[in-house]
């Protein structure tokens, strides 16, 4: 799922100023799964905002809605009402969320309420991870699904650099090191000669490097 | 000769060879170099400049590749993958060989992390492997990464580094083998304090006939004071620094004496092991110790090589 974490509240205090409505939505998605911009995140921030603008003695009025997802035009289409009546979208879906409410709605102001973090899976509660780096083409095959392109702090294809210690990744201490991972899992596997083929310059115009991407279906259009 | 640099002209005539490194200023002067260069004449084979080592801004090791070659010492040119893609390095690399660079060491480069600039965006659109192919199939098969053909080649002499310190340790050689196909004539190390283990690591890497097929170059690195082999203990990783070690320098009266005895034993050592084609000695801010060391190593005098007419670049005669 797509991990998210909400900004900071002075934050997105600076970015709703001087609107005396403000619709503050949700999306009932990943954010809704790991907690971060859901029904109940919403009305939490919600409570956050008109405590803080009544104690400034600054009248406000915060409208919450949450959609299934933000990111399907069906669902955003149902903010219609409200979008008319806010001076500000305040959108608690990922980065993909307020882009999709912003496309829809071309006369509104749409501000984020989350940083969009990353490609990621639940790894205990309260702890999420990254695993994937949406480069396009896919070779977990290749390395005993680990992925050395977004685990790798340097991306590195070919094995692990020289700062790989007991595990640990350079780069911080908490980070392992995706090459010792994938190494100990391909020995485990009796697959380490897969390992010793030079795997070649990665293709990234599959990746976002080669323009912003789409994918069209034609079994799936009407 | 793949390159006819000093360098390779030292290893291949199976002398043991010496370089040194020199970490560019982090300014535009450019005479600092030329200065620092006097440190190396005559005492070593060739001297690394190194690439914005850890991270942080300096003046480029092409200029200052280059600024050595004026000054009389032949450089070997580092290149990471940390700030250019594959079309920034292939035309570096260009550009160095037509400045008269030799040896180019291609390496992954440290993470933007640690160095003065850790908000920047790093590159690796390449990994330091690839970028060993890279070098090797533009200077062998005259092509590009892409496939493309050019007309005048970079006939270099590459190199790579390995760390026989690092983990996973059994999987290090493997990756050493895989740098030698990719296309490493020659290779430094990391530096060595904890000779057992390199010594193990060394009889791995025989055993897969590595010596046979590439020049090692084992690292030496002087140090002056204790504080600098307890950071590199506790703070670099992929570094192996005994405890004696340390308790030894701890004690000395005369620590930079100390440290450059040190030095000379450790590369006495690291010479007596078989497959161990030279040494590579990084001074880091040392550079003065150079004479000395290399003197009371007993690696003086350096071989020297008739001026011999490099093949200039030809234009390729024309087919059909």
């Amino acid at each position: 799922m797509i991990v998210a974490e909400r900004k900071p509240l002075e934050e997105i205090l600076r970015l709703i100023d001087g609107a005396k409505t403000v619709l503050l939505t949700g999306c009932g998605g990943c954010v809704t799964v790991h907690m971060a911009g859901g029904e109940k995140e919403v009305e939490v921030l919600a409570s956050l905002l008109r405590l803080h603008y009544k104690k400034e003695d600054k009248p406000i009025k915060i409208l919450t809605q949450t959609v299934t997802r933000q990111c399907e035009p069906e669902y955003v289409r149902e903010l219609a009402d409200n979008v008319d009546k806010a001076a500000v979208v305040l959108s608690m879906g990922c980065g993909v969320g307020v882009q999709f409410i912003a496309e829809n709605f071309p006369k509104a102001w749409v501000v984020p309420a989350l940083n969009t973090k990353f490609a990621g899976a639940t790894l205990e509660a309260g702890v999420w991870a990254e695993r994937c780096g949406l480069c396009g083409e896919c070779i977990l095959y290749k390395t005993g699904g680990i992925c050395p392109v977004i685990r790798c702090s340097k991306s590195l294809l070919n094995g692990p650099c020289g700062g790989s210690q007991n595990g640990k990744c350079e780069v911080d201490p908490e980070i392992d090191c995706a090459w010792q991972l994938i190494h100990d899992r391909m020995k485990d596997l009796g697959k380490l000669d897969l390992l010793l083929e030079i795997e070649p310059p990665k293709d990234w115009s599959k990746a976002r490097d080669g323009g912003p991407r789409k994918v069209m279906r034609e079994d799936m259009r009407f | 000769m793949k390159s006819g640099s000093n360098l390779e002209k030292v290893l291949t005539s199976g002398q043991f060879a010496v370089c040194g490194e020199m970490g560019p200023p982090q300014s535009a002067d450019g005479k600092s170099i030329k200065k620092k260069a006097e440190y190396f004449r005559g005492y070593v084979d060739s001297v690394n400049l190194t690439d914005n080592q850890t991270a942080i801004v300096r003046l480029s090791s092409i200029a200052s590749a280059h600024l050595l070659l004026d000054a009389g010492v032949e450089p070997v040119m580092q290149m990471t993958c940390r700030d250019r893609n594959r079309i920034a390095i292939q035309s570096d690399v260009l550009g160095a060989y037509a400045l008269g660079i030799k040896n180019i060491l291609a390496i992954s480069g440290d993470h933007q992390k640690f160095g003065n600039h850790p908000q920047s965006k790093n590159v690796y659109d390449i990994d330091s492997l690839q970028l060993l192919q890279i070098l090797k199939n533009m200077r062998d098969e005259k092509k590009f990464q892409n496939g493309e053909e050019m007309k005048v080649e970079p006939r270099l002499f590459i190199g790579a580094a390995a760390n026989p310190f690092a983990d996973p340790f059994e999987f290090r050689v493997l990756r050493l083998a895989k740098k030698v196909k990719a296309g490493a004539d020659f290779i430094q190390t990391q530096g060595v304090f904890d000779v057992p283990r390199f010594k193990r690591w060394m009889e791995m890497v025989r055993d897969l006939g590595l010596p046979e097929k590439t020049f090692i170059l084992a690292g030496i690195i002087p140090v002056r004071s204790v504080k600098a082999l307890q950071y590199m203990k506790s703070e670099v990783a992929g570094m192996s620094v005994p405890d004696e070690l340390i308790e030894r320098m701890s004690k000395a009266a005369k620590p930079q004496e100390e440290g450059v005895k040190i030095a000379v034993e450790l590369i006495q050592q690291l010479r007596e092991i078989k497959g161990v084609h030279g040494v590579h000695i990084m001074p880091v801010m040392w550079e003065q110790v150079i004479p000395q060391l290399v003197e009371q190593a007993g690696l003086l005098p350096r071989p020297r090589f008739e001026e011999e007419q490099t093949t200039p670049a030809k234009e390729a005669p024309a087919k059909g």
